[in-house]
């Protein structure tokens, strides 16, 4: 699967190595790995599947089809496909988590639709 | 010859395709069954407001959404998967291979004192190596609150010693699916004390507990309580 393209999302290649904090205001694909912290409010971060990342991650949708060392707060979605390896607590409001995918942690459904949780 | 030849042709065709199957894809057909445990264990999150439930079977996306959607706190950990790390292989004095439980409640299960209400433990006993059986027990206790109930699926003899290893969705109040875990990383320590890792069909089943044995296993723990179920699975409701 290849990165999404559009013109508001930024992409880090699997070969790209980055320690720090990192912070934006478009959407983020992450294929290569990071380490430190990731704050994009109001833009969706989505980890590849050949993604490693190792922080903890504030945004508006989350999605991981690799690995997620960190805590997830995302204040719409999460979504989980098969391939994903998630060590953390997430915090949001929809969650959704394909057949496969590994999580260790708390999921906490949070905000004004509490109760519409959509793990498929 | 024929036939040497056809069981030589054969044994390629089948390790061709395992080799070919991706085991992401295959989607294990799932079986339902009826939880007498479950039903009991319903009936506290359905009259209670939130409650905080700690799986420790596959990660499972229907359990997941049957406590989210009803306001619980689900913490979700695969112990059986955890417990194939292969730094946790160790030898005791004996010269026995085992695995470090000190680095497994290092690594796992690392919650405050009396933090859930439930621990779902499905089939996880029956399963996990014999060196861990007791530690994690004896964590459970300390991570339940007073009152706290943990639910265990324990097989009976007649189970037999081939027993697939499976994980649990609920699907209803006293339903459940069950789908064959497929796949498990072995780990050993080579002669030159190098790790290997390979990966083999399911976990098998390490022992078969008696009511005796269970009942010793949790003796820390306020009360016990056993439904036999018709699939050779005694099913076990413990109160801390």
């Amino acid at each position: 699967m290849g990165a999404p393209v559009s013109a508001n999302l930024a992409q880090i290649g699997k070969s790209v190595v980055i320690k720090g904090e990192l912070s934006g205001s478009e959407d983020l694909y992450v294929d290569g790995q990071v380490e430190g912290s990731i704050a994009l409010k109001g833009n969706s971060l989505t980890v590849g599947p050949n993604g490693q990342v190792k922080a903890n991650v504030e945004a508006k949708g989350v999605v991981v089809q690799g690995k997620l060392d960190g805590n997830v707060q995302a204040s719409d979605r999460v979504e989980l496909r098969k391939s994903a390896v998630v060590n953390g607590d997430i915090s949001t409001q929809r969650i959704s988590i394909e057949e496969g995918a590994y999580l260790k942690g708390k999921v906490d459904i949070q905000g004004k639709s509490e109760g519409k949780s959509a793990a498929k | 010859m024929a036939s040497v030849t056809q069981s030589f042709m054969k044994f390629f065709r089948s390790s061709g395709s395992r080799e070919a199957v991706n085991p992401a894809q295959t989607a294990p057909q799932k079986l339902s069954r009826r939880s007498s445990g479950l039903g009991e264990l319903a009936r506290m999150w359905d009259t209670t407001e939130v409650l905080t439930v700690l799986d420790l079977g596959s990660t499972s996306p229907s359990n997941i959404r049957h406590f989210t959607e009803r306001g619980h706190r689900i913490y979700s950990e695969d112990l059986l998967t955890a417990s194939t790390d292969p730094r946790l292989v160790t030898k005791d004095e004996q010269g026995n291979v085992v695995l470090d439980s000190r680095q497994f409640l290092a690594d796992n299960l690392v919650y405050p004192a009396a933090h859930f209400d439930v621990v779902l433990c499905w089939n996880l006993p029956d399963y996990l190596h014999e060196s861990l059986v007791r530690p994690v027990v004896g964590r459970l206790w300390s991570v339940l609150k007073p009152g706290g109930m943990l639910l265990a699926f324990f097989h009976t003899r007649d189970a037999g010693p081939d027993s697939p290893c499976y994980r649990f969705h609920i699907v209803g109040s006293d339903a459940l699916e069950m789908q064959k875990i497929e796949l498990r990383r072995e780990t050993r320590r080579g002669p030159t004390g190098a790790v290997h890792t390979a990966i083999s069909d399911g976990f098998q089943l390490q022992r078969v507990f008696n009511n005796r044995h269970i009942e010793n296993l949790f003796r820390d723990f306020a009360s016990i309580k056993f439904f036999l179920a018709r699939d050779n699975v005694r099913e076990v409701l413990v109160v801390r």
